[in-house]
């Protein structure tokens, strides 16, 4: 009899006690959360350059939508698109994003603004890749077996370095080769502990440039062009679950309108002398 | 070196002056980590003393789980809970992805073991005698219980300690199902780790300070109440 007794009483309060906490705080939570937010996936760099910081507060004051940026690496915003975990994603990565819209996943793709990467390394050069193109500085940098930090995360700056990478012919492995597995931030840190070469977005460059001692060795390669673009995720492909399109909708009209293009445009200027992102609508 | 100290001294600059973010930041953290801690007392501290008192089928195999609990790695408590949670999971209707009330799940998840086993370990160190002797006294079920959770309340109390501080210092299982969103679910440390990604380094050590002077504080208070407590309990002999 005992052993029945135990095993209801701890059932019924293991369940009571989730049951309080879930409802409790659905209940608080649920006013907000009516489909008024938009949950927006996008990459590191343009929340860690503090850019999303910039555009999220002026488009929530304009509409009713509470935006849910997470940043995260463009394979995994895609990756939550594709899941209907979000609403709208800003990316960039071409070849993913194209298939991911023609997959029916993503409505319509637009550009919103673009920077380029550049290749920075140790201010001494060692294995002199400055001023080459991108594609014969890795191959020069593989050739030495110089100190290479990749994002190793499926992120847009790590998917075009793969590219880079296939441009040359060669396959990086080695110990030269590192993979952070991390954002560009902390990628960032990692090769200028070690001295390393990395690519990265101009803008966490710019960033971040105060707390590093690398520099700029290659740039203004056509390879290393840097394109975001935002795309609504298709409520068709999720019908159980609810996606907010008009909202994701209204998002994409904003960072795409008046107003968003000319944050992006100021952008950084005032801290770093030019703007980390360049808008494409507007000029 | 200086870093540290212009750390310091910002953290101490961003508490007195009240900038609004910190703050906010700030209650968010003990809101989410105290109800995180209350549930899984309510939780923990009843399977504990069910589990340690009584005998029952598979007894060895739930406290081994218990146990395991324990170390649950908070990434695999973040993981559990986005499963269930996500929009297209069980409860995705709930919409309770990247909010606060997320958050306090995982962290029950992660400190409720803890506390149940702490918990656990304590009542079965009490006296098996003096649950004799309490019910020949004619104490029914429950005030047994009683007597028995009051005779364990110290290290029931190390427990809730232990349980706090395993949660407000988490990352792992907060930044997942959280999403660190600036104003709704970013805590002290998914700020210091959005700090230090954006370079801010001042600023991550300024969160990083208010949290050790968190968990000090909380843990200094817990303890002054253990020790008066524990004087008083040993003077009863």
């Amino acid at each position: 009899m005992n052993k029945f007794r135990f095993l209801s009483v701890t059932s019924i309060l293991i369940l009571s006690t989730f049951i309080i906490t879930t409802s409790v705080f659905a209940f608080s939570c649920k006013d907000k959360v009516k489909n008024t937010e938009i949950i927006l996936a996008t990459t590191t760099s343009t929340y860690d350059s503090g850019l999303l910081d910039e555009l999220i507060p002026v488009f929530e004051e304009e509409t009713t939508y509470k935006v849910k940026p997470i940043a995260v690496g463009t394979g995994e915003a895609i990756a939550m698109g594709e899941r209907g975990e979000a609403d709208v994603i800003l990316v960039h990565s071409r070849e993913e994003e194209d298939r991911f819209v023609e997959e029916g996943y993503g409505t319509e793709r637009r550009d919103v603004m673009h920077n380029g990467f550049v290749i920075i390394g140790p201010e001494d050069d060692p294995s002199a890749i400055s001023g080459l193109t991108a594609v014969e500085a890795y191959i020069t940098i593989s050739a030495n077996e110089a100190l290479f930090v990749s994002r190793g995360d499926d992120s847009g700056t790590n998917k075009k370095e793969i590219a880079i990478w296939e441009e040359t012919g060669t396959t990086p492995q080695g110990d030269w080769y590192i993979e952070s597995g991390q954002g560009m931030g902390e990628t960032l840190r990692i090769a200028d502990e070690k001295q390393a070469y990395t690519m990265t977005d101009r803008g966490t460059y710019l960033a971040q440039q105060n707390n590093l001692s690398l520099i700029v060795l290659v740039e203004g390669d056509e390879i290393l062009f840097n394109p975001y673009r935002v795309i609504p995720v298709n409520p068709e492909k999720h019908k159980d679950i609810d996606i907010n399109y008009e909202g994701a909708q209204a998002f994409v009209e904003f960072i795409t309108g008046e107003k968003g293009q000319a944050i992006i445009k100021e952008f950084g200027v005032a801290e770093y002398g030019k703007p980390l992102f360049y808008p494409d609508v507007i000029k | 070196m200086e870093i540290i100290w212009q750390g310091i001294k910002q953290a101490i600059i961003l508490i007195f002056t009240g900038n609004r973010e910190v703050y906010e930041i700030l209650f968010l953290t003990l809101r989410v980590s105290g109800s995180a801690v209350f549930f899984s007392m309510l939780l923990g501290i009843p399977v504990g003393v069910l589990a340690g008192l009584n005998k029952f089928p598979l007894k060895k195999f739930i406290i081994a789980v218990i146990n395991t609990g324990m170390g649950l790695p908070p990434v695999a408590a973040g993981l559990i809970v986005i499963l269930f949670i996500w929009r297209s999971g069980m409860l995705g209707f709930l919409k309770l992805m990247y909010t606060p009330t997320a958050m306090v799940i995982a962290q029950v998840l992660i400190a409720s073991p803890i506390i149940a086993g702490i918990t656990l370990a304590a009542v079965q160190q009490i006296d098996p005698k003096l649950k004799q002797q309490v019910l020949s006294l004619g104490a029914n079920r429950f005030q047994v219980y009683w007597i028995l959770i009051r005779e364990a309340r110290l290290p029931a109390l190390a427990a809730v300690m232990a349980g706090f501080g395993g949660i407000i210092s988490e990352v792992g299982a907060v930044i997942m199902v959280g999403g660190n969103i600036k104003g709704e679910t970013r805590v002290l440390t998914t700020a210091a780790v959005q700090m230090v990604r954006m370079g801010n380094f001042d600023m991550a050590i300024a969160f990083v300070v208010i949290l050790l002077a968190i968990t000090f504080g909380v843990n200094f208070l817990l303890t002054l109440i253990q020790q008066k407590e524990g004087i008083g309990w040993i003077r009863r002999f």
